[in-house]
């Protein structure tokens, strides 16, 4: 009998795992969101292959931006509903489990759309990686990374207020600039062959580094804000 | 291990289970209590919210094994003393001690129960209790399913706690609370939306765990279900601890 915190992470990943295939809460609104700004944008814009090599990282990532963002508000809404997060508070467990937990669940939730919404990236705004493809896998991994452990910091600490659904918003973005800025630079280099993402990929894994370690010390104080 | 068995025993002369539960989770629960641990020490504590003063300057303390009935009028800061003392609100002025331990020790060795169930409406009953069973170091289905038929639900129940009654949701909540079997019991209204059967079950569930040496501090309006179990009661009236003395139907 010992709470170690790998094992509580994994808890709580099955748990929000077996709570999201029961509800579909989270993957639904994520996915009806990033579809409709894909599908809008390219009826709107209508980019030959050429532009959409340099545009596509930018829409691709604001479209997971915001999907993410819808996203992080339902999964812990579900922690506030009948007061379960209470029972998590009163509990011995340490609070990092949660949020790793939640972290990798939201994780999961964001590469299941991700590898949904590619084909559709694909066939709208006909896309081909004039550089190396499987450098994209390590760019989305890390840049969906520095999203979700962000996103999944402010929105506990938004939960519980009034407007939470603009609150969120408006802590994570800024905050979330330099690596979105990362994220779409590398993305635009793969996709338009232009120039080595290698500095961006590294600095993308320098801002997961410094998120993960900022957000898991501060996650005990603002789980237990009044 | 040994060692601690004995502490233990000292600490509070009561039943072989009682002993055993602690032993079983003592890597969780950390060193033994000393003899002089009280199970809650309220020191001058108050509680402010903007202008209103929920709780103002009570002080108490409750004994090892003791019963204790905390009753006030609706707002009379019941819920909140229960939640500082939980731990889940921080008291304004003055200190909240819980066996004299730091907070993640004495939450180990607590159960509380809510007005609400803090429990997932998409998880079945024992689904529920696997999660927050794991989050105090059991991993064993047996003391769960223990439980669960100790508060009258069957353990192979499939169906979501979603489409529960309200009573089944009462019950549940209270297996949540007790199923790592604590020392300091608090619970907030536990009777409220149940029938008469399960609260008489639920009352008879909540003395044997007093008989068998738990510390239980219980809000409830619904006095006539204690009359010959509690051994005080706690009156709150905005915010202040304004009686305490032994339950009507108890000898003194």
């Amino acid at each position: 009998m010992s709470l170690s915190i790998a094992r509580l992470t994994a808890s709580n990943v099955r748990k929000d795992l077996r709570l999201e295939w029961r509800s579909r809460d989270v993957l639904n609104s994520m996915l009806f969101f990033a579809g409709l700004v894909v599908i809008i944008f390219s009826f709107t814009v209508e980019p030959t292959a050429e532009e959409s090599r340099h545009i596509a990282g930018g829409l691709i990532w604001i479209a997971f931006l915001f999907s993410t963002t819808m996203a992080l508000n339902q999964s812990w809404a579900r922690e506030l509903r009948n007061g379960v997060l209470d029972a998590y508070r009163v509990a011995p467990a340490p609070p990092e489990a949660l949020f790793l937990g939640k972290c990798l669940a939201n994780f999961l939730f964001v590469l299941v759309l991700e590898c949904l919404m590619a084909p559709l990236f694909v066939i709208f705004y006909n896309l081909s990686a004039l550089g190396s493809a499987w450098q994209l896998v390590i760019i989305f991994l890390l840049g969906t990374w520095a999203l979700v452990v962000n996103g999944t910091f402010f929105a506990v600490m938004s939960i519980r207020t009034r407007s939470r659904e603009l609150m969120l918003p408006l802590l994570l973005l800024p905050v979330s600039i330099p690596a979105v800025v990362s994220m779409v630079t590398a993305t635009t280099m793969v996709l338009s062959g232009e120039g080595s993402p290698v500095a961006q990929m590294k600095l993308l894994a320098a801002f997961c580094a410094v998120y993960t370690t900022a957000c898991l010390l501060l996650f005990e104080t603002v789980l237990n804000a009044e | 291990m040994r060692v601690e068995i004995r502490a233990a025993a000292a600490w509070r002369p009561g039943s072989a289970r009682r002993i055993f539960a602690i032993a079983g989770q003592g890597e969780l629960r950390g060193p033994p209590l000393t003899a002089d641990a009280l199970p809650v020490k309220v020191d001058n504590v108050s509680k402010i919210y903007g202008r209103t003063a929920a709780v103002r300057n009570v002080s108490l303390e409750l004994q090892p094994g003791k019963f204790y009935v905390l009753r006030g009028e609706n707002g009379a800061g019941k819920s909140t003393l229960l939640r500082m003392i939980a731990g889940l609100s921080e008291a304004t002025e003055g200190r909240i001690t819980v066996f004299s331990l730091p907070n993640r020790e004495a939450r180990s060795r607590m159960g509380y129960m809510a007005h609400a169930p803090l429990l997932y409406d998409e998880l079945s009953g024992m689904e529920n209790l696997r999660f927050f069973a794991q989050l105090y170091g059991i991993t064993s289905d047996a003391p769960l399913h223990e439980t669960l038929r100790r508060v009258g639900l069957d353990p192979e129940l499939a169906r979501r706690v979603g489409q529960y009654s309200q009573g089944m949701r009462q019950r549940l909540s209270l297996a949540r609370a007790i199923f790592h079997s604590p020392e300091l019991l608090l619970l907030d209204e536990p009777f409220s939306n149940v029938d008469p059967e399960s609260a008489a079950q639920i009352t008879r569930l909540l003395g044997s765990m007093r008989s068998a040496g738990a510390t239980i501090l219980l809000v409830t309006h619904q006095l006539g279900l204690l009359a010959n179990m509690a051994d005080e009661f706690l009156l709150l009236s905005a915010g202040r601890l304004v009686d305490r003395g032994v339950m009507p139907g108890v000898k003194a």
